[in-house]
């Protein structure tokens, strides 16, 4: 890895450089009824816009690169005869400026899933491969618990990492293109001194975090308390809205539907992100639903994500980022659900 | 003339269908008549023969009819059943013809002759509960929403004619207003019944930055009673859920248990 260091007031100009392309960043979206500030990611045209200093976006950046609606091919018809078109929807390339480790991590596992040697998936994958991605440093927000979940720090899935320090910024190098780009700003190497305040900075984020959920045999334990009354509990709280799945940086599951416009003329099939907390997500043909208990349902995004992913990647698919619980109307997060189901296991 | 449609070699029927209003704003007739870039479309998909918001002419012979509006007199009640004799399937069209619509919202009065001098004073009129066309006819298909969302009638016609099975979402707004990535209403303060209200309308409301009102009725596996909690903790005025829980009608029963609490508890 190289590391440079750059004046504060240099990330303007890196922004300036990278703006021949289009720019996704934290932007305000709102004030919350509570007095906070609300954010998102968005498309950035003015560098006054971006606001690096933002606690958590409210959605993942997922949009971009695994979209809510997409179409997955369309059809068209003709003389009795039909042809098919598929469009990977990857249509310019992307740059991404301010992601957290918790959403580097993201990606990196949805690499894993989508990218991965059995099912590679062209969409993901098209945008993906197009796509530069600035991190930057942050501090934990009162539901963050990226800490626990390993994904507080980030070794690759980016090509430049920023961690502010104090009036400057410390750069992870992690491309050729971003090692380039850098060549056009004003830097200087990284001195030992450098390299104790990196140290400090990432000490004091970790002293910051008051969120936690405790990982150790979580797997085992989650075999044990397949049957806990605790998820009976949670389920009665859920509203099966699947926001959680919405807002997660992780969460891939999708379902497909066709349609045929009305002149008979073209059909398409549309791939629509889904969430295991929906009432028919287990449901088959012929109309029978494994899993009609909101209890139920619950439990099983748990276990993918705590459980089942693990197994299979020998890590979670959560990052620890939050959103999920912030999002919750009910209050479902997944510290309380985790520590409660431990809690059970007396 | 029937045009000669076929979709990959299979000929297509055009069916013959009806637009017909009971009590209603007849805004859901209007919204398909509104949708002029995709009019013609429609149009080549079905043989509208009776449709007093848009022709003249009235034929009884059809094969679909489209009923909008809620049953509120006797010849309504007539009118629907000669409606259903005559159509292969019916179709309740918006939330009036679903659950009852904005019409019901008189029936939660306990004296309705009290509503009827309120409304119309010493004018002699007719009118009676408000319900929902289900109560009087079977009804093949419902399409919800208060208007309708024409793009969501165009895809379930287009299924109609095709013969395609017909799914409404299983879930709610919330799905859908997530996926439009905007803010949650709740966050700025603002009630909501985006949690239990099917979604199919696209968040057209909430992605306004209106609450939902729920015209859609209820998700199938809506939880009210967390919603209730929810807006306890967030001190939004209980009657302020009810007030849309009741406006459609589509929360019925469960909306009409909530009035019967609140007036215990006042």
């Amino acid at each position: 890895m190289i590391f440079k260091i750059f004046q504060a007031s240099e990330v303007e100009t890196l922004f300036e450089l990278l703006s021949v392309n289009r720019i996704v960043g934290p932007v305000e979206k709102g004030r919350h009824v509570n007095g906070s500030t609300l954010y998102d990611f968005d498309v950035v045209y003015d560098f006054k816009d971006l606001k690096l200093d933002y606690g958590q976006t409210i959605h993942s950046a997922k949009n971009y690169f695994l979209p809510y609606r997409e179409n997955l091919c369309t059809f068209t018809f003709e003389n009795n005869d039909w042809q098919k078109h598929v469009d990977f929807g990857a249509y310019q390339a992307h740059v991404f400026f301010g992601l957290h480790p918790c959403d580097i991590n993201a990606l990196n596992k949805l690499d894993k899933v989508l990218m991965g040697d059995l099912y590679p998936n062209p969409f993901y994958g098209a945008k993906r491969s197009n796509m530069f991605i600035v991190g930057h440093s942050c501090l934990p927000t009162p539901s963050c618990f990226c800490h626990s979940m390993g994904a507080d720090s980030v070794l690759g899935g980016f090509d430049l990492f920023l961690t502010r320090m104090e009036d400057e910024y410390m750069a992870e190098v992690r491309s050729a293109r971003a090692y380039h780009i850098l060549e056009r700003l004003e830097t200087r190497e990284a001195t030992h001194e450098d390299h104790l305040l990196f140290r400090k900075t990432a000490s004091e984020k970790r002293s910051l975090f008051t969120c936690e959920v405790d990982t150790s045999d979580l797997t085992k334990i989650l075999d044990m308390e397949f049957e806990s009354e605790v998820w009976k509990e949670w389920g009665d709280r859920c509203l099966s809205c699947g926001t959680c799945a919405n807002v997660c940086p992780t969460c891939y599951c999708y379902g497909v539907e066709q349609e045929v416009n009305m002149d008979f003329s073209h059909a398409r099939k549309v791939k629509q992100l889904y969430s295991c907390n929906l009432v028919d997500f287990a449901e088959v043909a012929g109309g029978h639903n494994f899993r009609p208990e909101s209890s139920t349902r619950l439990k099983y995004r748990y276990y993918h994500k705590h459980r089942g992913f693990v197994e299979a990647y020998e890590e979670s698919l959560c990052v620890g980022c939050g959103r999920c619980g912030e999002a919750c109307l009910a209050d479902i997060t997944v510290p309380e659900v985790i520590a409660s189901v431990r809690g059970s296991e007396k | 003339m029937k045009t000669e449609r076929t979709f990959l070699g299979v000929p297509v029927v055009k069916p013959r269908v009806g637009f017909f209003d009971l009590s209603s704003c007849e805004g859901c007739q209007l919204q398909i008549l509104n949708n002029e870039a995709t009019l013609l479309s429609f149009l080549s998909l079905v043989e509208i023969v009776n449709f007093r918001e848009g022709m003249k002419e009235k034929s009884d012979e059809y094969d679909i009819a489209f009923v909008e509006g809620s049953v509120t007199r006797a010849d309504e009640e007539e009118r629907l059943k000669r409606i259903r004799e005559n159509a292969g399937t019916l179709v309740a069209l918006g939330s009036c013809a679903c659950f009852g619509g904005v019409n019901q919202l008189k029936n939660r009065f306990h004296d309705l002759e009290w509503v009827k001098k309120e409304v119309y004073g010493d004018f002699p009129i007719e009118t009676r509960e408000a319900r929902p066309i289900s109560a009087f006819v079977p009804v093949d298909l419902e399409i919800y929403g208060c208007p309708i969302k024409k793009e969501e009638v165009e895809k379930i016609v287009t299924k109609l004619v095709l013969g395609h099975e017909i799914s409404h979402p299983n879930f709610p707004v919330c799905m859908e207003c997530k996926a439009n990535e905007n803010v949650c209403l709740y966050d700025l303060g603002e009630p909501c019944l985006g949690p239990v209200t099917r979604a199919g309308c696209d968040s057209w409301c909430t992605s306004n930055r209106m609450g939902c009102w729920g015209c859609r009725g209820p998700a199938p596996a809506a939880n009210l009673e967390q919603l209730e909690e929810i807006i306890k903790q967030k001190n939004i005025p209980q009657e302020r859920l009810l007030d849309r829980l009741e406006c459609f009608g589509g929360f019925g029963e469960a909306a009409r248990k909530m009035r019967h609490r609140l007036e215990k508890n006042s």
